[in-house]
């Protein structure tokens, strides 16, 4: 069968991916880097190409405001976002989760002001971790193209009708180009039926939704939420083997283990850099080494077991994030970190933090890590901003 | 487009005819409430197939504490400034599905209105949604303890404008939130009081019959925040029109029209000595207020079509 490949950039796939999955509603507020994404998708309703109500919202608070009410009657819904419009929606973001409302949203990881930076880290999404999305971060168009529809089918899940947070670096994903497989709409028909919920306003059952509760319940409403996001651990892996079935292409599941089985040093990172580290990777597996990649695809739920399997026989572990959580370490090191002291194994490891605000993480960087790895350099700090142009780290 | 959006003259809801199904009840509203009483009516004239979004504020703190759900028809609460945006929502939502008869109602106070939900409000009418907003305004923050928004008149003591040797109470006066949304050219906007019931019951009716947004400012006392006893609230909401501290009218067609136009006013002082909010005020207060009265009564009759 002859495979139909766009060359497009990361905003239009996660368009083309977001107009398979048909959603009824799209909700969402224009913010750089994001703006292609829901620039196409106003092409594809005005041109026809695309059957759904487009929202010119005024703010992003707006936009997954109407996102909720839409979906709060049924209908599949579609947002967007990036950074500080993200943290402008925060508190939609926790009502959602609460609410069960199995949005998708893209969002285009951008650093936060101040300063004010247009360009891409991932301090944007990882400071809303806690806001009860489920968080896949993609490494390439292709990935975010076939997450968006992939997002739909585990958010819509009735044992989990959890909100999903899609996420691409800025510029790096959403304004380069590459080719990509677009799917048939009959296969993604196929593979994500319509929206049907039970958790919705109708006329044939009036329901009062988004209410309150009192101390004698909230807890129980919230350990359903966290049991729910525990169990898209499952549905993920499902969802991803089933895509695989209808579309050839599988990410697998929750994590993706590049060359880790007889690693002594891993790197574990996600989004966009985990492209490059699979250059470093494949060059030194080339001059003997024993290097892996651990690419982390989901935040939440997070991939414990995965990271404690894959690192169990490794020497040392080296986490790399676009991300801090000031004052301590990154976010993404802490859960790792977590995961793999409750093996009781203490392998050497590393939080690599940096890449701030758009700056180039390169080849050589990475190279470097994987030297510190191997050498277990010793160092007063966990945490190591690489790449720095400041004389020293004062940090205590 | 906007204008062309005029509704028409619906059949006329009265007391008489009105239905005898409740939509809103078994409440945990105050003694009293002014703000119960409005949606309470209002759902009885959109009916069944109503979808009302309330955001947090008093309506949402007592109608929806679960298990006991207070609403027959679908409702929902919204974040505090995401009343419009998520009835804009649940109607194009509805529009999408292709759901039929139905109406879109978002009620909220005053701060989450003028205040908090303005944005919101203003993006919504700007994309011609198909929703009725209703604020029911009881002049403070009520459902945190009786704080200022920004429609507290002048001279209200409030948590936060505590009347002292130094301030009034509150120093400024209410937002012109009426004018506000008619400068958006919305089809239908209107300012209503519990105090007079069939016209906010006609309001609402002929509101109900826009393809698009529409608004209604309808004032409602609040026995609780006001220090008023809670027999006085319907009577309290009519003298407030009698006093001309507030104005029953209509946007429609592009222009303004007053629906009650008073020969003279009733005392100003009277109305407010009714209420503990006011009784700090002085002589020189009165004045002030009734001269603020006056002036927005010139520019209402100089500018405004009235009988």
């Amino acid at each position: 069968m002859k495979k139909n490949k766009l060359f497009i950039s990361g905003d239009e796939a996660i368009a083309i991916g977001t107009k398979l999955a048909r959603p009824h509603v799209i909700a969402a507020y224009p913010i750089t880097p994001q703006t292609i994404a829901v620039e196409r998708l106003s092409d594809m309703v005005e041109n026809g190409e695309l059957q759904a109500e487009y929202m010119h919202v005024e703010s992003e608070h707006s936009a997954i405001s109407a996102a909720m009410g839409a979906s709060a009657v049924g209908a599949r819904t579609f947002t967007a976002s990036s950074s500080q419009g993200l943290v402008y929606m925060a508190e939609g973001l926790h009502y959602a989760s609460g609410g069960r409302f199995p949005i998708v949203m893209m969002n285009a990881n951008r650093s936060l002001a101040l300063p004010w930076s247009i360009y891409g880290d991932q301090r944007d999404s990882l400071g809303l971790l806690d806001s009860g999305w489920i968080q896949v971060y993609a490494e390439d168009a292709q990935e975010a193209l076939d997450m968006i529809i992939q997002a739909y089918k585990i958010a819509e899940h009735p044992k989990v009708l959890t909100p999903i947070m899609v996420n691409i670096d800025g510029f790096i994903l959403t304004h380069t180009y590459e080719m990509v497989e677009i799917p048939e709409q009959e296969a993604v028909d196929a593979f994500l039926p319509p929206f049907e919920t039970p958790n919705k306003m109708s006329f044939e059952e009036p329901k009062n939704m988004g209410f309150s509760s009192q101390p004698i319940d909230n807890t129980e409403f919230k350990y359903q939420q966290d049991r729910a996001i525990l169990y898209a651990h499952k549905i993920i892996e499902q969802t991803d083997a089933e895509f695989d079935k209808a579309f050839g292409r599988k990410y697998h599941g929750m994590v993706e283990n590049y060359r880790c089985d007889d690693a002594d040093q891993i790197i574990v990172t996600l989004g966009s850099i985990c492209g490059t580290t699979r250059l470093i990777v494949d060059e030194l597996r080339n001059q003997g080494e024993k290097v892996g990649l651990l690419k982390i695809r989901y935040m939440r739920p997070f991939p414990e077991k995965e990271i404690q399997e894959l690192t169990a026989n490794a020497k040392a572990i080296g986490v790399l994030e676009k991300n801090i959580s000031f004052g301590y370490e990154g976010t993404v090191y802490t859960n790792v970190n977590s995961a793999i002291a409750k093996t009781g194994k203490r392998p050497y490891l590393k939080n690599f933090v940096g890449g701030f605000g758009g700056r180039n993480i390169s080849k050589d960087d990475i190279r470097k890590m994987f030297t510190t790895l191997k050498t277990q350099e010793k160092t007063e700090n966990t945490v190591e901003y690489f790449n720095l142009n400041v004389a020293t780290d004062e940090r205590r | 487009m906007k204008d062309d959006n005029t509704p028409t003259a619906p059949k006329r809801i009265t007391a008489k005819n009105m239905t005898e199904k409740e939509f809103f009840y078994g409440h945990k509203a105050c003694a009293g409430c002014g703000g119960s009483v409005a949606v309470r009516l209002a759902l009885k004239v959109t009916g069944e197939k109503t979808f009302a979004a309330f955001p947090a504020g008093c309506m949402a703190a007592v109608g929806f504490i679960y298990p006991q759900m207070a609403f027959r028809n679908n409702a929902i609460i919204t974040t505090f400034p995401g009343v419009a945006s998520m009835a804009s929502g649940i109607s194009v939502g509805a529009k999408a599905l292709g759901l039929k008869g139905y109406k879109t109602v978002a009620f909220a106070g005053d701060g989450g209105t003028a205040d908090i939900g303005l944005q919101a409000l203003s993006g919504m009418i700007d994309r011609g949604d198909d929703v009725m907003y209703i604020c029911y305004d009881n002049e403070a923050y009520m459902n945190t303890g009786i704080q200022k928004s920004g429609l507290t008149p002048y001279g209200t003591h409030t948590t936060t404008t505590p009347a002292g040797k130094n301030f009034p109470g509150s120093k400024t006066q209410k937002k012109n939130l009426f004018e506000i949304i008619a400068a958006h050219d919305i089809a239908y906007a209107a300012t209503a009081s519990i105090g007079y019931p069939q016209d906010y019951i006609n309001k609402v009716n002929k509101a109900k019959q826009v393809k698009g947004p529409s608004f209604i400012h309808v004032f409602a006392s609040c026995p609780t925040g006001w220090g008023s006893p809670t027999h006085t609230s319907i009577e309290l909401a009519k003298e407030v029109v009698d006093t001309g501290l507030f104005f029953l009218a209509e946007y429609e067609n592009g222009s303004f029209k007053l629906n009650k136009n008073p020969k003279a006013f009733k005392d100003i002082p009277t109305y407010l000595q009714k209420q503990g909010r006011f009784k700090h005020l002085k002589e020189e207060d009165y004045k002030l207020i009734e001269e603020h009265r006056d002036m927005k009564w010139e520019r209402m009759r100089r500018n405004w079509k009235h009988s």
